[in-house]
């Protein structure tokens, strides 16, 4: 199986829908699993059960920033190799990239809280965050704002590869600016030794949501694929010729 | 009912387009409006639907219904389709039944007159241009108005689609309507030409 | 009434399809109200202090940046010319086209508030002031922006223009606005007092800004 066979959007669907019941399952499997070992480990001596959160907020900020990489390779896919499938991934992965994103806020927020006595402290990391949020809502603005996919396919791809290149600017400013003003994050990890009782789960969590985004994806690209079929079709009916 | 216009004259961005111009229709008529590019023929219908004000002259409707002003009881068709690409075929039409008001027909009917029952669950951006211009067409059938203006209707239509809106005019006068239409090409009606600009 | 129906449903469909500017309003928004702390610094205490204002000055920039199109779109592609020639008084069809754009733009700020007041550490009462100050104080902003719309169309100019014409006009309403989200928040002024100033601002426009919008379209066409 290579590449170009994968190109092939037809082909994609039929091998998609092979594998998919089985990565959800695996998906579900890991999670529950994950979300065990999660539970049963120790409290820290010093956050109590909220670090726990970690499990689940780390894994989700690892992958917000993971989809933007995936969609700057989809945005070279659209650009230099014009790969069929490439900006159906791309597209695709903008709104789960955003929901990623969005639960590693939420979950930041619900660790702070405690800490902090507010929800929401201008802390470097969710700052940075919030910043890849709203790049994630103003790409998903851009793929709505024009009907023909492929005529937005374009401008969305050289949107994310700028972004792409922006981020580290953006996060080493944001750090500058933050460091101005206040001492460093709560949301560090113990520094370098990591107690293995943490380090198991999360990385069980941190590989159960990495497959829950494959599959969601690959399940949003199906949608996507036959979402611009039906508009075809719907397209073709339309020159059909009226009877008069 | 019978509509007359007298004495009309048009000044545009400081220009005089035309002065003292007379027209007349009356019900279950025809005029075909014909006069170089730049004679004025889209600014006399756009001054008879109220869409300019005069400079000077009059217009004058009577035996109307109810004393309403003749936009009120008139149809435009301008060169601009009046639709909105996001809405669905069926919702352009349904919208502009709703909003002008009146004595109103079933949308489906006027879809099936002009052609365009496959359409209507799409979107109106799938549209080709003669298509565009067949929903607008069904506008006039969606809402009765005594008073077609209608400017460049026939534009980008196929021959099948002037047969069929040649066949819609004649309906449309055999109900005592009345049809103001510039043009360039034949109408497909017996229509009174009114020749303004002074000649091609 | 169902001519007035009719175009409130169209154009909140038309903002909410692809392609319409709904969402875009309130993502403005958040990026405006985000921005604030990177030039202030992250000082809760001075964000909670300035809080009111800065939402208040998000809310006023997103509503107005949507409100460039509110006629512009229907004069492109001939709508305009048949709003003006119907049966429905012009007044009524823009209060009901204003309506439908504060429906679909201004709405979903309100919903925004609180989301932002945590970010910009306001409690509980004070978003909820700001919530209901712009709740109150949002339709002045489109009803008289709608005034500068219709104007920019006549003269065939958007955007900064139409700013320009527009801003200076919503002066009172930011003062208002902000006064009585403060006067909720800290004092010493009661609530009361700037609010139904508020209200009656915001009732005013309501009654001005149809029949300047109608004025300019009707003697604009051309």
């Amino acid at each position: 199986m290579s590449l170009t066979d994968l190109a092939n959007p037809t082909r994609f669907l039929s091998l998609t829908t092979r594998i998919l019941p089985w990565l959800a399952g695996l998906t579900a499997c890991l999670l529950t699993l994950g979300l065990i070992q999660s539970a049963l480990a120790p409290d820290d001596y010093q956050q109590g059960a909220t670090v726990k959160i970690m499990f689940v907020h780390v894994p989700n900020a690892w992958l917000s920033m993971f989809v933007w990489g995936v969609m700057s390779l989809a945005a070279l896919g659209t650009l230099v190799w014009r790969h069929p499938l490439a900006d159906v991934a791309a597209k695709t992965a903008a709104p789960i990239g955003a929901a990623f994103t969005f639960l590693a806020l939420f979950t930041g927020s619900l660790w702070g809280r405690p800490m902090w006595g507010t929800y929401w402290e201008w802390d470097a990391r969710l700052t940075s965050m919030l910043i890849l949020f709203l790049m994630y809502l103003g790409l998903i603005a851009l793929w709505r704002a024009v009907e023909d996919p492929s005529r937005a396919a374009r401008a969305a791809a050289i949107l994310t590869l700028v972004g792409a290149i922006n981020l580290p600017v953006i996060k080493f400013s944001v750090d500058w600016w933050n460091t101005l003003h206040q001492p460093a994050s709560v949301m560090r990890m113990g520094g370098t030794a990591l107690d293995k009782s943490f380090l198991i789960p999360l990385l069980v969590m941190a590989i159960a949501f990495s497959l829950l985004f494959v599959t969601l994806h690959l399940a949003a690209m199906r949608n996507e694929i036959l979402r611009r079929r039906v508009r075809t079709l719907q397209m073709m009916q339309a020159s059909r010729a009226g009877s008069v | 009912m019978r509509l007359s216009g007298r004495g009309l004259k048009c000044v545009r961005g400081g220009r005089e387009v035309f002065a003292g111009l007379d027209f007349e229709a009356a019900s279950g008529e025809a005029v075909a409006v014909v006069g170089h590019n730049g004679a004025g023929k889209t600014s006399l219908l756009r001054l008879v639907a109220g869409l300019l004000t005069l400079a000077g002259g009059s217009i004058e409707l009577s035996g109307g219904e109810d004393d309403l002003p003749v936009a009120e009881q008139a149809h435009y068709l301008g060169h601009r389709d009046a639709l909105k690409p996001s809405l669905s075929v069926a919702e352009n039409l349904s919208f502009w039944r709703d909003f002008l008001g009146g004595e109103a027909t079933d949308p489906a009917i006027s879809l099936e007159a002009v052609g365009l029952s496959h359409t209507a669950h799409l979107p109106a951006a799938y549209l080709s241009a003669g298509q565009r211009r067949r929903l607008s067409i069904a506008r006039l059938l969606a809402v009765r108005r005594p008073i077609w203006l209608l400017d460049e209707p026939t534009s980008a239509l196929d021959a099948a689609g002037q047969q069929m809106f040649a066949g819609l005019m004649t309906d449309h006068l055999d109900r005592d309507g009345l049809i103001i239409a510039a043009t360039h090409t034949p109408l497909g009606i017996a229509a009174r030409e009114l020749q303004i600009g002074g000649g091609a | 009434m169902s001519a007035l129906g009719s175009i409130i449903r169209r154009d909140v469909r038309i903002a909410l399809r692809v392609g319409g500017g709904a969402l875009i309003g309130v993502l403005f928004f958040l990026t405006v109200v985000v921005l604030m702390p990177f030039a202030v610094g992250p000082d809760l205490k001075l964000l909670a202090r300035i809080g009111p204002a800065v939402l208040w000055l998000g809310a006023l920039l997103a509503s107005l940046l949507t409100l460039d199109r509110l006629f512009m779109a229907d004069a492109e592609d001939g709508s305009l010319d048949l709003i003006v020639m119907s049966r429905t008084p012009l007044e009524l069809a823009c209060a009901a086209k204003a309506l439908a754009h504060w429906l679909a733009a201004g709405l979903p700020l309100i919903v925004a508030t609180p989301v932002l007041g945590l970010l910009l550490n306001l409690d509980g009462t004070a978003s909820l002031a700001v919530m209901l100050t712009l709740l109150a104080g949002t339709p002045a902003l489109t009803f008289t922006g709608m005034i500068g719309a219709a104007l920019a169309v006549t003269l065939h100019r958007g955007g900064l223009l139409m700013a320009v014409l527009v801003l200076p006009l919503s002066i009172p309403v930011l003062i208002f606005g902000v006064a009585a989200s403060q006067a909720a928040i800290s004092g010493p002024v009661p609530f009361g007092t700037p609010f139904s100033i508020l209200c009656a601002l915001s009732l005013a426009s309501m009654v001005i800004g149809p029949f300047a919008a109608a004025a300019s379209l009707r003697h604009g066409q051309d």
